[in-house]
This record gives structure tokens, sequence and C-alpha cells, in this order.
């Protein structure tokens, strides 16, 4: 089914132009600049050895997302991804606020890119001799660019991030093979591992940033109104996007933890150019900083492509005013809820610090991984198998959801553990927002619009 | 007999720009009210070395003070990333609030979305009593 939205009196959808690889560049696009930057931080938190089980332990939860998702995105295949799933299964208060996750992730997720770039830039130009370079005009400069390029169209931009990530994901294979793994030419672990500085308590808190490894990855769903075969390319571009990354955070995990202090890969901005740096191949560096600028510019595109869709989601069902639910007449994009979200973007990238930024990102993120653990639950009981059909049924319910629940649980542990006031305030924010729109918004929102797949009716109403 | 439909209100033009302004505004006060009151991050605390002037001083061995000085760093300029660590004691007050936020939330959350739910449903396939 393609949604429509009128403008002029005109009904105008979105393009179903996607295919299985843009989907694979959508979700790896998006999360494959986490090996750039911000996974290492799970290493300032717990040790190096910790953020190794932080990864193992993430991939788990997301291997759990993954499952549920594959099975409830099979079924519910419309833009908005996770918020439209909300809106079938739990009702409109959970969708808003599914959509509020979504875009904030993703939009902090894009304002960590721009700080990236920033000071790439920045490092990079004082290592060539221009002491005065300054991140802040390349972070504003990014985020405008690509905000105007996702205004355009959404084929040009994902087909930009496809060749933008296959290069960043080269990047990180080469440098992997000429730190030659199978010698310790360069790689030495027996010199800078050093156990577990925290012990295990600093095993839980790394999961944290353990998360940033593949934070994002369930955006591909985003997509499912422009993709041509929603059942067939959404799980095949998710479950290789999952391989890639793993292999991707292996690869760096280990390259960098054999080469750096752990006290200074747990604090670094851009860990894998510092790996580049500390080999001394003039050419390595060239290929890390490329890398790490496509990365983060994919990343980037990705992640305003899927802010502004569930934005714009929201708009078109009266969540948030109408005047976002409009598509550009002739570049068909959701132009006005890309360019409200640019401000948004700008400041955090702007003022707050990379950790900070980061950490709302990953907030928002298990927030909605908490949401599906208790939506899959409340799916399979309103909808038993065989009462709908299903693209996919994924085995052993209700073990992913309750592994996703108590991992999810964990991890607002691991957040408490050094920022727990970040906690309250994104807690604080999202309960305010909750009220706001079932006191005051709801009222603009027509009620049966919101169910509007061929569905029985629920069992329990 | 019918079914009821809700027909919301047009919301006027400056309705909309207020309630956009309102959100936008309510992200920039949640999320930087911590960053700008010096609370974010939480707590990190130095440890003590022997000497902050010298790699062995700070625990350094030859291989690590190597690769600090290739990434551009002196003992006096790596000191205070070497030196800091994470303070993960906390009060059980603090936990024990902080769980009760996150809980409270999502049961807010559920019961206002299945009151919601309800009239979704009872508009989309009708009231029970009506089939």
């Amino acid at each position: 089914m393609t949604q429509t939205t009128a403008i002029h009196g005109e009904k105008i959808s979105l393009l179903r132009v996607l295919g299985p690889a843009h989907v694979w560049a959508l979700g790896v696009g998006i999360v494959l600049v986490g090996e750039f930057m911000g996974w290492n931080f799970a290493v300032g938190k717990g040790g190096a050895v910790a953020a190794l089980i932080a990864c193992w332990v993430a991939g788990l939860l997301y291997t759990c997302v993954a499952m549920i998702d594959s099975e409830v995105t099979s079924t519910v295949a419309a833009a908005g991804g996770q918020y439209a799933q909300a809106k079938h299964i739990v009702g409109p208060l959970m969708a808003f606020n599914v959509g509020l996750y979504l875009v904030f992730a993703y939009t902090m997720l894009e304002a960590a890119n721009a700080i990236t770039l920033g000071y790439l830039v920045q490092t990079v130009g004082t290592m060539a001799g221009f002491a005065d370079v300054h991140d802040k005009p390349f972070i504003v400069l990014t985020i405008m660019f690509l905000a105007w390029l996702n205004y355009r169209g959404v084929y040009a931009t994902l087909t930009l991030n496809l060749v933008l990530t296959a290069i960043a994901f080269s990047a990180v294979v080469i440098l992997f093979a000429a730190t030659k793994p199978w010698t310790h030419d360069m790689l030495n672990h027996q010199a800078f591992l050093n156990g577990l500085p925290y012990g295990w308590v600093g095993v839980i808190a790394s999961l944290h940033f353990g998360l940033w490894y593949y934070l994002g990855i369930e955006g591909t769903c985003q997509a499912a109104e422009e993709v041509r075969s929603p059942a067939r390319s959404l799980p095949l571009g998710t479950m290789t996007g999952m391989i890639t990354l793993l292999i991707a955070a292996t690869m760096t995990w280990y390259v960098c933890s054999g080469l750096m202090p752990w006290e200074y890969l747990g604090q670094a901005t851009t860990p894998l150019f510092d790996a580049a740096r500390l080999t001394g191949s003039a050419p390595l560096m060239v290929l890390l900083f490329v890398g790490t600028v496509f990365s983060t510019l994919a990343s980037a595109n990705g992640c305003i492509n899927d802010a502004s869709r569930a934005w714009f989601s929201m708009g078109r069902d009266r969540y948030l005013p109408t005047w976002f639910g409009a598509v550009h007449p002739k570049n068909r994009t959701p132009y006005r809820s890309i360019v409200f979200l640019v401000p948004v973007a700008v400041i955090f990238a702007y003022f707050a610090p990379l950790d900070q930024v980061i950490t709302f990102s990953i907030l928002s993120g298990l927030l909605g991984y908490t949401y599906m653990s208790l939506n899959v639950m409340i799916f399979r009981r309103k909808w038993p198998l065989n009462t709908i059909r299903r693209g996919y049924i994924h085995p052993f319910h209700p073990l992913p959801a309750l592994v996703l629940l108590f991992l999810c649980s964990v991890t607002y542990f691991a957040v408490f553990l050094g920022y727990g006031t970040q906690l309250i305030a994104m807690m604080i924010f999202f309960a305010v927002a909750s009220l706001w729109f079932h006191f005051h918004r709801y009222k603009y929102v027509r009620r049966g619009d919101q169910f509007t797949m061929q569905w029985p009716r629920p069992a329990g109403y | 007999m019918a079914k009821e439909i809700y027909v919301p209100p047009k919301q006027s033009a400056f309705g909309q720009l207020f309630d956009s302004l309102f959100l936008l505004g309510l992200v920039l006060v949640a999320l930087f009210a911590p960053l700008f009151l010096k609370l974010a991050g939480g707590g990190k605390i130095d440890i003590p070395v022997q000497d902050k002037s010298t790699w062995e001083g700070l625990g350094q061995t030859a291989q690590q003070a190597a690769q600090w000085v290739k990434l551009g760093f002196t003992p006096e300029s790596a000191s205070s990333i070497i030196t800091s660590r994470f303070d993960y004691s906390f009060n059980p007050v603090e936990l024990a609030v902080t769980i009760l936020v996150i809980v409270g939330y999502f049961a807010l959350l559920f019961a206002f979305s299945r009151s919601e739910y309800r009239e979704v449903i009872d508009e989309r396939f009708g009231r029970r009593s009506e089939q």
C-alpha cells in the first residue's frame, strides 16, 4: 500500500524506487560510522576487554531486535517503521513516543557525525600546518549540505550512501589487513590490554556505548514505503547489514586495542584515523581520513532521511501539526520535516560535547528497543499466529523479547553509571511530551484512520 | 446503526506554529538543562600517580609511551587523560528514583495508549455492542 498526502488538492506519494542494496546502504550507512567513532567510549567506561564483551552482548541485543523487527516489519510494512507498528499494535500515544525516539536517535546521531567530521578536518588541518582551522563551520556546512541533498530526492541520496558506505567499509578492511594481524609487527595486544580496570561493574557500564556498534540498524524499515519489494528487501538488507557490522566491529576493536593505550582510546574522537596515524603509513592515513569523512557523511545522510520520514509520518497522522505532513510536489520528499530538524541538529552539534550527544542518541534507541520487546508480546497476544498473514515468524517466542527486555534493563543501569542526569532529563522530556500529546494534541487525531491494515479486530478489544 | 466517527477540530496556522515551537523548546530545555547546569557527564575522579611529568610516573610502559608520543602528547598533556576515571559509586536512593521514573513513564505510556487504542478500534471496527 502506498500512502499519500495532499498538496494543493493533488494526491502525491513517496516514490517506490529502492532495492535491497539501498536498504543495506541505509542500515549500514547509518551505523558503520559507529566503528569510526563513539564505540571507543565503551573502552573509557570499562577498559578494552570490557568493550569487547559489550560488543558481543550488544550483538545479542541487536540479534533479538532483528528477529523481532523482521516479524513485525514484514507484517506492518509502512513508512515510519516502528512508528507505524506502534500505531496498529499499542496505540497513538505509544506511536507518538516511538516517532520521537526515532527522530532523536537519528538527529543526535546526525549531530555526532557532524561533530566528528568537524574535529577531523580541524585535526588534519592542524597536522597540515593550518593551526587556525576551526571545526564549527564544517559542522554547520555538513548538516546544511546533507539536508539540501535530502530535500532534493531520496534516490540520489541513498545511491550516494551506497558508494560512501562501500568505500568506508573497504577502508576498515584495508586498515585491518595492512596492520598484519597474523603477526606482531604492528599490533601488540599484550602491551596495551590491561584486563578490567573497573572490574565487572566496568563491563556493565561499557554496555552503554557498546550499543553504538550497531545503533540505527533497525532504521532499514523506515524506508518501507519507498522500497520496491518490502517483504524481500527489508529482511535481506537488514540481515546482511548486521553481518557487515559484526565483521567491521571485530576488526575495528582488534586493530585499535592493539595499537594504542586504553586511556587514549577511551576518549578519542576519531579512533580509526588515530590507528592509521600510529601505523606511520601516509596512504593509510589518507584512506582512513577519507573513510571517516565518508562514513560520517553516509551516516548523517541516512539519519536525515530516517528522522525526517518519522517526523513526516507523525505530521501526516496529525500527531504533529499537519504542515509537516507535506511532500514536495517536484522532488517527492518530506521537505518541511527535513528543514525543521536542521536547527535541532545544528544546535546540538554546535554546543554539546560528543559523548553527551551520543548518549542522547543511545537513550532514544534504548527506549525504542524496550518498546519493541513489549510490543511483540502484545502483537502475538492481539493477533495470535495464523490469524493474520506474517511475512516472517521469529522462533523461540517469547525468549528473544524477554532477553531483549533484560538487556535493555541492564543498559539503563549502564547509562545510569556515569550519565544518570541525562537519563533522568531524557525521561522527563518524554513524560512531559506524552502528557502534552494525550491531553492536548490527541484531539486533532482522526481515530479510525490510525488503523489502516486489513486485519481482523484485535483479541481483547 | 452507523459507526460514530470522531471529527477532529481544525487547527489554526497559529496553533500549528505554537505546537511546533513548544516541542522544539521542550527538546532544547530538557536536553540542554543538564549541560548548562554542569550536571552532565557524571562523576569523574583523578587517580593519584607518582609523577605527572614523566611517562614512568604516569604508569606507562615504554611501548605505551611511544604511542602517546606518536599521537602528539607529552606526559604533561596526557596526564589528565591517563589519571581520569569514572566514579561508579552511587546513592541507592538515586537509583531507586531512576527506576521509578522509567517504570512510571512506561506505565503511563501503556495506560494512556490503551484508552486511546480502544477509541481507534471502536471507530475502525464499530463498538462491540453494535456488532
